[in-house]
């Protein structure tokens, strides 16, 4: 086990390393110019600088709070709908067709709209957050409610349970695997469209923090900024996987349980 | 009579043609007795079944208990399944407390009565344990406490060995064997492996298929608890190999 653990963190250290070492090799050269590409020394400084003087924390504070309301509003609103529309086939086949259409779109295309509606401030960047987060959720929930096994309907209808216990008992925590998915994937693409939603409109927050960057030609802290946004995402995702197993596990059915 | 079955047919229409699944069934079956019902597959067993439990209606016909017409499911006839129907996201516990859960009792006395049932299937070190990390055996038995927990009068059971290893199979039939003689329950038991059903049942229905529907009732007048290899339980077993024409039809009454 400590053996694995090793090798593994060996490996993330080898690969960086090379990516690094190549990066320093295109600086080396002498084709691209500092501004175009700054060199790793000058990013880590520029890393280090914006851990030092707390800006990376106001930001990141900033960024986060906005991201746990609007993924949070995602999760009520997508899971509750879901069950709804996932129970009612009939209702869904009209509701379908309009989600099908709304869901390719960019959230950042609702934009203008977004800004005329809810003003500007913390609302626009969790609006977009919150349109990211809901249509995956709102999808697997609602195939989650349709696969779920008619034999435990069927159980459950034979020991007397009705509607509302049949949903928190049975169609809930049966349709569970499948939501946790799309909670899963509607984190990755809420992470994603933070960043863009501070870009277009906010005063503050990592995407802020990189245009601010961009607008007073400081290129070091966009690279820097990006790796930082990358790394908190990543963790973020670590997070949710370490919930999602141990919410599994205690609803019995991790994978490694199985035989 | 306690369970009366009347001229029950069920048709199904399927892309406008239309199929007998089962074709008027007389039977009657007494408080108490353990019934098998015996046939291929397609011959409408489980069809009689989901009518007795009021899972599904005749399209002719009625199913009556206590002089009732059955017209949907009630806690007083359990069905249990061939794949168990456990939650697996549910503990043994919580499984077993499933049926206790729409009845107004305490979660401490729910509790109490369901480590009971546990104890019953005797499962109680299990009772922690989750539905994947047991045996078939073991889940079937987890099937059993949670139907009996809520004490019904009659168990329906929807070919409840039939994804069990044979050995463990003659392990569960002792097991229900038991059960019924000590909660005397009514067992409806759909099978359709022919020694199960002369162990089990005190009267055999012989279903045939297309369309489905009942051939002959055959007594099983055996002690309990049976021997699987006596003599006669070795000549009932022929009988019913005979009904169904699996055995050329032997003429002599009387072996040597």
């Amino acid at each position: 086990m400590k053996m694995e653990i090793l090798k593994k963190a060996s490996r993330i250290v080898i690969s960086i390393s090379v990516l690094v070492v190549i990066w320093q090799l295109a600086v080396f050269s002498g084709r691209y110019e500092p501004s175009l590409l700054p060199s790793p020394a000058k990013v880590f400084e520029g890393m280090s600088e914006l851990i030092k003087d707390g800006t990376l924390l106001t930001h990141f504070r900033v960024s986060l709070s906005r991201f746990f309301i609007g993924y949070l509003a995602s999760i009520v609103a997508g899971i509750t709908l879901g069950l709804l529309l996932g129970w009612n086939k009939k209702v869904w086949s009209f509701i379908e067709p309009i989600v099908q259409v709304l869901r390719p779109v960019s959230p950042i295309a609702w934009f203008p709209f977004i800004v005329l509606w809810f003003g500007i401030g913390d609302a626009p960047a969790i609006v977009i957050i919150f349109i990211a987060g809901f249509y995956p959720i709102l999808l697997s929930t609602v195939s989650g409610v349709g696969n779920v096994d008619a034999i435990y309907l069927k159980v459950a209808d034979n020991f007397g349970i009705r509607q509302p216990q049949m949903l928190f008992k049975i169609i809930l925590p049966a349709a569970f695997p499948l939501i946790a998915n799309g909670l899963h994937i509607a984190l990755g693409s809420a992470w994603v469209f933070l960043v863009a939603g501070e870009m277009v409109g906010a005063q503050s927050g990592l995407g802020f923090l990189i245009i601010d960057a961009r607008n007073s030609l400081r290129s070091d802290l966009v690279l820097a900024g990006i790796i930082f946004i990358g790394v908190l995402g990543l963790l973020l995702d670590r997070l949710i996987k370490f919930l999602e197993t141990g919410i599994e596990k205690q609803w019995g059915i991790s994978r490694r349980g199985m035989n | 009579m306690y369970i009366s079955i009347e001229g029950a047919s069920r048709e199904y229409f399927f892309k406008g043609r239309r199929t007998v699944s089962l074709e008027k069934v007389n039977l009657e079956i007494q408080k108490g007795e353990f019934i098998c019902l015996l046939g291929p597959s397609g011959c409408g067993k489980t069809t009689l079944l989901n009518l007795i439990a009021g899972f599904d209606r005749p399209t002719s016909g009625v199913v009556k208990i206590n002089g009732e017409v059955v017209t949907k499911p009630s806690v007083n006839r359990i069905t249990i399944f061939q794949n168990y129907g456990l939650l697996p996201w549910r503990s043994v516990l919580r499984n077993v407390e499933l049926g206790l859960e729409s009845k107004k009792i305490s979660k401490k006395e729910r509790s109490k009565i369901a480590e009971e049932y546990i104890e019953l299937v005797g499962l109680s070190a299990y009772k922690k344990h989750h539905p994947a990390q047991l045996s078939g055996g073991m889940q079937q038995r987890v099937a059993l406490a949670r139907a009996l927990a809520v004490d019904p009068e009659i168990l329906l059971m929807d070919e409840p060995l039939g994804a069990l290893d044979a050995m463990t199979r003659m392990t569960m039939q002792d097991e229900i064997e038991r059960l019924w003689q000590e909660k005397k329950k009514t067992i409806i038991f759909v099978t359709h492996d022919i020694e199960e059903a002369v162990f089990l049942a005190d009267r055999i229905v012989i279903m045939t298929p297309s369309p489905g529907k009942v051939k002959s009732v055959i007594d099983v007048p055996l002690a309990r608890k049976r021997d699987r290899t006596g003599s006669d339980f070795l000549k009932i077993r022929d009988r019913v190999f005979a009904e169904f024409e699996l055995k050329a039809s032997d003429k002599t009454e009387y072996y040597l």
